[in-house]
């Protein structure tokens, strides 16, 4: 179907340079991926690339700074802060993801069968996902209080124990807590994807083995998971990148505290570019972040669709 | 927020209500004054100024006031944007970096130090009002003036002091409040057994934690660097202050060590603290709520105790309002700020500010909100016990970044949560602390 196939296009007088780039596929085509390409150049390259060059200098808010290499690099590999904000966020990162997939898928799992009612369920699990994350965080801070935890008020009232429950002032429970939101917070969207590509798997596949004698549980490790693989694999990538950044939720329960306990990279990165003014450390800490979320996108994609585990093969 | 005409008829009304108490005196005296301004606006003048979100209504409705006259008496039209105060730092950062944006801003603590090559030389006004007026208090006027020169002018400090419940600290068996950090301790060990307990914050509290973590080290006489910008924490002073801080640990309430800045507030207004610092804000969020009324009765007001150092040392936070090289309208400025120093303008924003504002010129000590209530006294003291970050050092994108970063607040957590050993901890904060001195 291309135009500039077709004889009686050479036979026409040529226009100008102009006229004959946007008659042309490739010209057309340029100028329709322009825009986009503008976009994710100003909008994510350019940011992108600032940011690794404000991790080579020491620049600051309110002047500019110079090139000092890898000087940020060699401070943070000596911050014992910064390593704590890394294990943090591997710890709140993979226990949430994976609390995340768990609950997530059971409850996809739930929702596609019939149920009574299955369009209410499936519109209200949402609520945790439309709810804007500061509103949930400034709750859950109210659930966590150290003086009026609602959970450590009732647990007193059963006489189950005497004081309230340090939530956010112990370094592990604070931990727990954070997690406990985040995967609050972050099933219904692991619940819905899961849910959508459950109902994409064809029930005949399920009756036929039903009918070949296989198990309840023999039918969901066979068929549903294989089938629901590439889902899962786009899924819990989206959720781990997510996870991987959050910022909100620590930043309005804990501000990273106590101690640093919870502190994450961004919110560290955070803590020492703007309010601190390092821009150039914080950048780096922020650049830092890069290898890691690469990392579980590679397993996301090149781990979970494995073609072969997917046809019920082994490895 | 631009002056409009109908807060400009709500500030006239103000103004006029204020003039009519302070009488005929006063009103003549004022106008004087407006007519002996030293600094004459240019022609066609506007001003922007971006400042802190008010934490006090009547403080805001003042400053409008001033400035809704200042418009009237020179046409020159002042817009005021507000900003959240954690936000007003890197807002007016930016604003000198690209040369464009608010006049003028009203920051907090070593803010102006970040960019002083972008600020307008106001040592001319501030001689002046200084002169004036009794003279600056030596604290606020160490976060203005640089190598001599004023780099802005001194605004005020938010007063921090110590809140308790006078019955609890009664039935713990004290008379009077204790004016030591030994007999400090004797008290909240007292209040402790007695159940009522006191609580300050170890979390990362940008005001209440840094307030409370620096009177830890500079009543016991330590110091994150020395003059010349050396780092000085790791000293035996500072490791007193780190014992003296796990003693009074053991006498709060659980869980202070995730406490952000509301939750001593809130805290102590459930009841559930009487004892702990803030800001007099806690006050009147008793004494408005009727369903506090029995606490608001209670609760008393007091400095923070004197450690070995001999003498009153306080952080406390502190603001001033720098005008920008790229001002268009310099003696505008000048003018306005000129115009809102004035006696009058400057007590009606002082009462406005009920207390939570303390002045920074010398002169206005005698304003009646420092005596119209006990409770406001120890917040007359502000400016005065105040000591200005980074002590003993200069002041700068260091020290800034020491307090930003939490250095002194985690230094303590550490300690007093036994995550460190005293010692590990200092090392940890000189090791931090070297990073931004570097």
């Amino acid at each position: 179907m291309a135009m500039t196939d077709r004889p009686q296009d050479e036979a026409e007088p040529r226009g100008g340079i102009w006229s004959r780039f946007i008659e042309s596929r490739n010209g057309l085509g340029f100028l329709f991926m322009l825009p986009a390409a503008v976009f994710l150049l100003c909008f994510l390259t350019y940011p992108l690339g600032l940011g690794v060059w404000l991790g080579f200098t020491d620049t600051k808010i309110g002047r500019p700074g110079i090139f000092v290499g890898l000087e940020n690099y060699a401070w943070l590999f000596d911050d014992p802060v910064f390593w704590l904000s890394v294990f943090n966020t591997m710890v709140y990162t993979f226990v949430a993801s994976v609390l995340k997939f768990g609950l997530g898928l059971w409850l996809a799992l739930l929702l596609n069968r019939h149920l009574p009612a299955k369009n209410f369920f499936r519109a209200i699990i949402l609520l945790p996902w439309v709810v804007p994350t500061v509103l949930s965080a400034l709750a859950f801070w109210w659930i966590f209080d150290s003086q009026f935890s609602i959970i450590s008020w009732v647990l007193m009232k059963w006489g189950l124990i005497d004081a309230p429950i340090n939530f956010l002032g112990d370094p592990w429970n604070a931990r727990w807590s954070v997690i406990a939101a985040n995967v609050w917070r972050g099933i219904p969207f692991v619940a819905i994807s899961l849910l959508a590509g459950l109902q994409t798997i064809p029930q005949s596949l399920n009756e036929a083995a039903a009918i070949d004698g296989a198990t309840p549980w023999q039918r969901f490790t066979k068929v549903t998971l294989p089938l629901l693989t590439p889902i899962i694999a786009v899924v819990m990538t989206f959720s781990v990148l997510f996870t991987f950044t959050d910022f909100q939720l620590i930043y309005v329960l804990t501000r990273g505290g106590p101690v640093n306990a919870t502190h994450l990279m961004a919110t560290l990165s955070f803590q020492r570019a703007i309010p601190g003014g390092q821009l150039g450390e914080g950048a780096a800490i922020a650049v830092a972040m890069i290898p890691f979320l690469l990392a579980a996108i590679l397993f996301s994609f090149f781990g979970l669709q494995r073609r072969k585990w997917q046809q019920g093969g082994s490895d | 927020m631009t002056i409009d005409r109908r807060r400009l008829l709500q500030g006239s009304a103000a103004l006029a209500a204020s003039t009519a108490l302070i009488g005929p005196f006063g009103a003549k005296r004022a106008l004087a004054q407006a007519a002996a301004a030293t600094f004459q606006p240019e022609e066609g003048a506007t001003l922007r100024l971006l400042r802190w979100v008010p934490f006090v209504k009547g403080e805001e409705e003042a400053w409008n006031a001033n400035t809704a006259a200042f418009t009237e008496a020179t046409g020159v039209q002042v817009q005021i944007d507000q900003e959240s105060w954690e936000d007003v730092r890197p807002k007016a950062a930016v604003a000198a970096n690209v040369g464009s944006g608010p006049d003028m801003v009203m920051s907090w603590f070593d803010d102006p130090f970040q960019y002083p090559d972008k600020l307008v030389d106001v040592t001319d006004l501030c001689t002046q009002l200084g002169d004036a007026n009794g003279g600056w208090y030596d604290g606020l006027r160490a976060y203005a003036e640089q190598d001599g020169k004023f780099i802005a002018v001194p605004l005020c400090a938010i007063g921090n002091a110590i809140c308790y419940r006078d019955s609890h600290m009664k039935a713990a068996g004290f008379e009077e409040f204790p004016t030591d950090t030994a007999g400090f301790l004797e008290l909240c060990k007292a209040m402790q057994a007695a159940g009522t307990p006191a609580g300050f914050p170890h979390g990362k509290a940008v005001g209440d934690g840094n307030n409370y973590a620096h009177w830890l080290l500079w009543s016991h006489g330590g110091m994150t660097v020395n003059e010349a910008g050396e780092v000085a924490i790791n000293s035996p002073e500072t490791l007193a202050a780190i014992n003296y801080a796990i003693e009074l640990y053991k006498t709060f309430i659980p869980g202070t060590e995730s406490w952000l800045d509301i939750n001593n507030n809130r805290a102590f207004l459930a009841g559930q603290v009487s004892l702990t610092a803030n800001g007099v804000s806690l006050y009147y969020a008793a004494i408005n709520d009727p369903a506090m009324a029995e606490i608001a009765a209670d609760i008393r007001t007091t400095n923070l105790p004197i450690g070995p150092v001999g003498t009153s040392v306080e952080l406390h936070q502190t603001s001033t309002i720098s005008i920008f090289n790229h001002c268009k309208f310099p003696n505008a400025a000048k003018a306005y700020l000129e115009f809102m120093y004035q006696a009058d303008r400057m007590n009606a924003w002082l009462e406005g500010a009920s207390a939570y504002c303390c002045q920074a010129l010398k002169g206005f000590a005698g304003n009646p909100v420092w005596t119209s209530n006990p409770i406001h006294a120890p917040y007359a003291k502000a400016s005065e016990s105040l000591r200005a970050n980074g002590y003993a050092g200069p002041l700068g994108a260091a020290s800034a970044g020491t307090m930003a970063d939490y250095v002194l607040v985690d230094m303590f957590a550490e300690a007093v949560t036994g995550q460190r050993t005293p010692e590990d901890a200092i090392a940890n904060a000189e090791r931090r602390i070297a990073r931004y001195y570097r």
